[in-house]
């Protein structure tokens, strides 16, 4: 396409200022996924790179060094040691004999390494017990913790070979300030920088190692559950192991047949819901919470505190006594439905849960409610800091109130609301409280009973993966699949807008 | 336009303009109102509805025929007391533990810059982007191994809630960038050491978000209804007051039986919640604001 120039741009007409403006949003979205690729391209190039130039000053370290340095390499710490660096080359030992012990004991890493590959061969089964004489467990592999050690394992001995070589590159740190004549630092200085220079690694250490156990591990597991059969019938410890399946479970989410369930469609429904429900819950909250901020901030509106403070009880008070409640106001025989008969407005009850595109516009319209106020709140903040002299000289050239709210609010708004309409959009994807208090994700889809976790048609994908875990069948590895598919579908989303965004700020320009 | 001409419509204008602005006042004026009702309407109700005595299930009216405090004296001899202490225990520790670890990685992305630093902040931003409620399936696996699920679910809830804490550190980080750095750097040359800058310098111009990050952690875990009804497994030793109060109401989906009941819980649970919110509110509102706009 055609690009303008600045002065051309300003001659068009309003109409073909907007085609522009479209194309050139659709005509950059290419360049933005390949800007993405290349990113990661390029990081993995990096990577590549600095494992390589590791390896070089590892055997220049060794050809160099001094016979500490090169004990160190199969002692680790003794460099340290050696040189009167008694802590930390104690800590290096220490860590040294832990992961050996570890790795050699029976049951210990070893096994779990070995079984990482088919996740146990022996499954449970009862055998008679002479001492007890009933039938008990006999022991045998347990799948689940196969595949939890493992990963665990396999994160130890990356945390080792890193130990491994910060201590080699110690020695050569050392070598260097005892060859230019200056002491080394001893165990109290290093206690000392904890508190100084190292500050940070101390206070990173308790909330990184919290993500670590807590998000990154289960997040590798549930990752690699995709792969296998684990779920109720084969939970790896009381009925059957569970094994590595390879893309079955993915070539299932994307059949249209398996078993008379066509799961593909399954997945597409709840995806353009899921995306249609995020597209109206974040816009119709920005633009009504920042409708309602103006109005409330308006000159001469009195009683500014009490409208806030009324309606901040959405947030004040636990959405999950608000959901209910109103979920059940809109009961069959609900208040609601109560009010309207007794006004007369209607003689039969409406089903709002019942019906799937009543449910669907109510879960909408109830979010507007517990959204607002959020928005007011923020949208308060940006409107105080707009300049008045901006309002004022547009007034003096004979601006409307709409156009001012247009060509000056709006635009002022969206630039400095870009991120986080970004990020509610992604989180409104994953906005579990909403649907599942209001509607469980109801009404039941009949032309999907087949798929697991009883799909209805407000559900959203993060609402079906609940459902998939906790049903009957709970089949995990498909809870994992659709986990996995979600990730992929807020990163593309992130990675695309956020190139889209005019201003990818730069955090050091706020300090 | 000639120019004796325009003298005039500028004064009609002028007249024009207060008259208007009289009549968009009042126009607000009706919609602030009309919304208020809305926002206070499922309140009211639910207060109401608690009082109720002549039946316990749901019902199309809200002014109770027969008042009473029957559903209250009922809710504490039920297991709701024991959900009601879980949950405030759960909440006490949350925000103390949660604030001291938000706190540590806000205030060490904002003031430090080390190697990692950018890496570390775009993979914490990738991993908020996978579904939370997936790394619950193995949680509750290790938690169950530990004894810490089903009727003695207290510590592991707290685990589960404290542990990834450390990702939430946006509001926080973007508050500490708004203190000026010369205050460290006046400090570094007086000889403090960077422990003795956060602790004297920086906390106590920190106070704002300090009570914004208790405040956010202690109603966290009052709400949450995914991890509790996992680690719980519908336990009623080890619930919540949110899987507690829903199982009342899902439990007998045709007539909600204890539907009152929910009423009176509900009201229990949000009155000391929301009043305290309330006290607070203007700390929240400028943690929402300072931190949600730089997103």
């Amino acid at each position: 396409m055609k690009k303008y120039s600045d002065l051309e741009f300003l001659r068009l007409s309003k109409w073909e200022r907007f085609v522009y403006k479209l194309v050139s949003f659709f005509a950059a979205i290419p360049v933005g996924l390949k800007n993405g690729v290349v990113g990661i391209g390029k990081f993995f190039a990096n990577v590549f790179k600095a494992i390589g130039a590791e390896f070089a000053d590892l055997v220049t370290t060794f050809t160099k060094g001094d016979w500490k340095t090169k004990t160190s390499y199969l002692v680790m710490g003794f460099g340290n040691i050696a040189r009167g660096q008694v802590l930390r080359g104690l800590l290096f030992l220490l860590f040294e004999i832990v992961f050996i012990v570890y790795m050699v004991i029976p049951g210990g890493g070893g096994y779990y390494l070995k079984m990482l590959s088919t996740l146990g061969t022996e499954g449970p089964s009862k055998g008679y017990n002479e001492v007890l004489d009933t039938y008990t467990m006999t022991p045998h592999d347990n799948s689940f913790r196969i595949l939890l050690y493992g990963v665990l394992t396999l994160f130890f001995i990356v945390a080792f070979i890193y130990t491994w070589r910060a201590n080699v590159k110690q020695n050569k740190i050392a070598e260097q300030i005892l060859k230019s004549g200056k002491p080394l630092r001893s165990g109290k200085d290093d206690l000392r920088s904890m508190v100084d220079d190292n500050f940070h690694k101390t206070l990173l250490a308790l909330p990184l190692t919290g993500i670590l156990i807590f998000t990154v591990m289960p997040i590798v597991f549930m990752i690699l559950v995709a792969f296998t059969n684990y779920d109720g019938a084969h939970n790896g410890y009381t009925n059957a192991l569970f094994t590595w399946v390879g893309f079955d479970n993915f070539r299932t989410m994307f059949s249209w047949n398996v078993g008379g369930v066509n799961y593909a469609a399954t997945f597409g429904e709840i995806l353009l819901w899921t995306l249609i429900w995020a597209f109206f819950a974040t816009f119709t909250n920005y633009f009504l919470g920042i409708f309602v901020a103006m109005m409330i901030n308006k000159k001469g509106i009195q009683l500014k505190k009490l409208w806030r403070t009324i309606l901040i009880l959405t947030i004040a008070i636990p959405q999950f006594i608000s959901l209910l409640y109103v979920s059940k106001m809109f009961n069959l025989n609900g208040l609601v439905n109560g009010a309207l008969k007794s006004l007369g407005i209607i003689k039969q009850s409406i089903d709002f849960w019942g019906t799937p595109w009543i449910a669907r516009v109510m879960v909408i319209v109830i979010n507007i409610w517990i959204g607002i106020p959020y928005l007011m709140l923020i949208a308060t903040g940006i409107l105080m800091n707009i300049p008045a002299d901006l309002y004022e000289s547009s007034r003096i050239d004979g601006a409307s109130g709409w156009k001012q709210f247009t060509k000056i609010t709006l635009p002022y708004m969206l630039f400095i609301t870009g991120p986080y309409l970004l990020t509610s959009f992604t989180g409104n994807m994953n906005n579990f409280n909403v649907i599942y208090l209001l509607t469980g994700g109801g009404p039941t889809n009949a032309a999907r009973s087949g798929a697991s976790g009883s799909v209805g048609y407000t559900d959203l994908l993060i609402t079906w993966l609940f459902k998939i875990t906790t049903g009957s069948d709970t089949k995990y590895y498909l809870a994992s699949v659709v986990g996995i598919l979600v990730f992929i579908v807020v990163a593309l989303i992130s990675l695309i807008v956020y190139n889209l965004l005019p201003s990818v700020k730069n955090e050091e320009d706020f300090q | 336009m000639k120019k004796n001409e325009t003298e005039a419509p500028v004064m009609k204008q002028h007249m024009g303009l207060k008259a208007s602005a009289a009549i968009s006042n009042t126009i607000i004026y009706v919609i602030l109102v009309i919304m208020s009702i809305i926002w206070l309407i499922p309140f009211v109700c639910i207060v109401l509805q608690s009082f109720r005595v002549e039946s316990t299930y749901i019902v199309d009216y809200v002014v109770p025929h027969k008042w009473g405090l029957d559903n209250y004296v009922k809710l504490f001899h039920s297991n709701f007391t024991r959900w009601y202490i879980n949950t405030f225990i759960i909440a006490l520790v949350v925000a103390v533990v949660q604030t001291v670890i938000v706190l540590c990685m806000s205030y060490t992305l904002s003031r430090f810059r080390f190697k990692l630093r950018k890496g570390l902040m775009q993979f914490m931003l990738i991993l908020g982007m996978f579904p939370g409620m997936l790394a619950m399936i193995i949680l509750y696996r290790v938690l169950d191994d530990m004894g810490m699920t089903g009727s003695n679910s207290l510590p592991g809830l707290i685990l589960v809630y404290v542990a990834s804490s450390g990702m939430g550190y946006y509001v926080s980080k973007g508050f500490f960038d708004t203190i000026p750095k010369s205050l460290d750097e006046a400090a570094r040359v007086d000889g403090a050491t960077r422990a003795q800058i956060l602790y004297k310098i920086i906390l106590p111009l920190a106070k704002p978000i300090v009570i914004y990050t208790i405040l956010t952690a202690f109603m966290g875990p009052w709400g949450d209804f995914v991890f509790a009804r996992y680690v719980s497994q519908l336990k009623p030793l080890g619930m919540n007051v949110a899987v507690g109060l829903q199982s009342w109401l899902a439990t007998d989906t045709m007539t909600h039986d204890n539907y009152t009941l929910f009423c009176a819980g509900g009201v229990v649970v949000a009155v000391p919640v929301a009043i305290l919110f309330m006290c607070l509110q203007r700390y929240y509102v400028e943690g929402v604001t300072g931190g949600a706009v730089k997103g």
